[in-house]
């Protein structure tokens, strides 16, 4: 339990900013947190609070996996690249050849998840294909 | 013999009377005895009536070790015959599910498509465990953490240098 502690304002942060299903299990001196945000800005904060308790991420004993729950199929996501276009791809995978591009800030239709990395998207211009979960936030 | 009449009948009343509300009396002396047992030993869950010096517990313990030792310990209090036992016990919360952890392969793919765009940041997976070296912008690390968290790797080693 010795992590739960050393986490527990992490775990009250989960609690109150209110990530539903909220699992917290240790295991071969990890802790494993896993849930769904409410926002993106909620994921954030609870990024900000691990960041602080645990500086550049140095320990290596948290894996810290939660979503957020309103990239659901059907809504729109901000393409969040630092300041390139984003990528539409064939397939999920960076080997997938590159069919179209998505703009910097660019809203765009959640179309279905392939897994928490990669999700098939659809431009207001009709483009459609996989898009790296990592570039797409969440249009809070 | 009509004095005699008097005196018995006066018995035939007064002496059950005595009788039961010395008995009563008693009872209310085991309660607070048994109450206070209950809560020195913290359980709160249990409820106890007693009559005529009978103690029946009831309510919930949280484990048969404290339901057998809260049954032994209310049998000792002074006046009680018998200690009646209908304490459940609670029933355990269900295990949690096993963390699961990414294979290699799904790990090693994921990784890839995660450090695309940090060409200095050098990934290696080895059975579940992604280890980071090379550099990276201090800015940049928190979004390629919040990625490769969700990939559900068993462990992240960090050994970047962040610039």
């Amino acid at each position: 339990m010795a992590l739960q502690d050393k986490y527990k304002e992490l775990l009250d942060t989960a609690k109150s900013l209110g990530i539903s299903n909220l699992q917290a299990r240790e295991q071969s001196n990890v802790l494993y947190i896993d849930g769904e945000a409410p926002s993106g800005a909620a994921k954030d904060q609870l990024w900000n609070v691990y960041g602080k308790l645990d500086p550049d991420f140095r320990s290596g004993d948290v894996v810290m996996n939660v979503n957020v729950s309103t990239m659901v199929p059907g809504s729109k996501a901000v393409v969040t690249t630092e300041r390139s276009n984003l990528n539409i791809r064939k397939g999920p995978g960076t080997d997938q050849p590159i069919i179209g591009k998505a703009a910097h800030h660019e809203l765009v239709t959640l179309v279905s998840k392939t897994n928490d990395q990669w999700w098939l998207i659809r431009t207001d211009g009709g483009e459609e294909g996989y898009a790296t979960a990592q570039y797409l936030s969440p249009q809070n | 013999m009509k004095k005699h009449l008097r005196l018995s009948i006066l018995l035939a009343f007064i002496l059950p009377w005595i009788a039961i509300s010395s008995c009563k009396e008693k009872d209310s002396k085991i309660q607070a005895a048994v109450e206070t047992e209950l809560k020195n030993s913290n359980m709160t869950g249990v409820l106890a009536s007693v009559k005529s010096g009978v103690v029946t517990l009831t309510g919930e313990c949280t484990n048969e070790t404290s339901r057998a030792s809260v049954e032994s310990a209310v049998g000792k209090i002074k006046g009680v015959k018998q200690v009646v036992n209908n304490c459940t016990v609670a029933a355990l919360p269900p295990a949690p599910a096993p963390v699961v952890i990414s294979g290699d392969e799904t790990l090693r793919s994921g990784v890839t498509d995660a450090t695309k765009d940090y060409p200095s940041v050098k990934a290696s997976v080895n059975d579940g465990v992604i280890t980071l070296t090379g550099d990276i912008k201090r800015a940049e690390l928190q979004k390629l953490m919040m990625t490769l968290h969700t990939l559900q790797p068993k462990k992240i080693e960090n050994k970047l240098t962040i610039k």
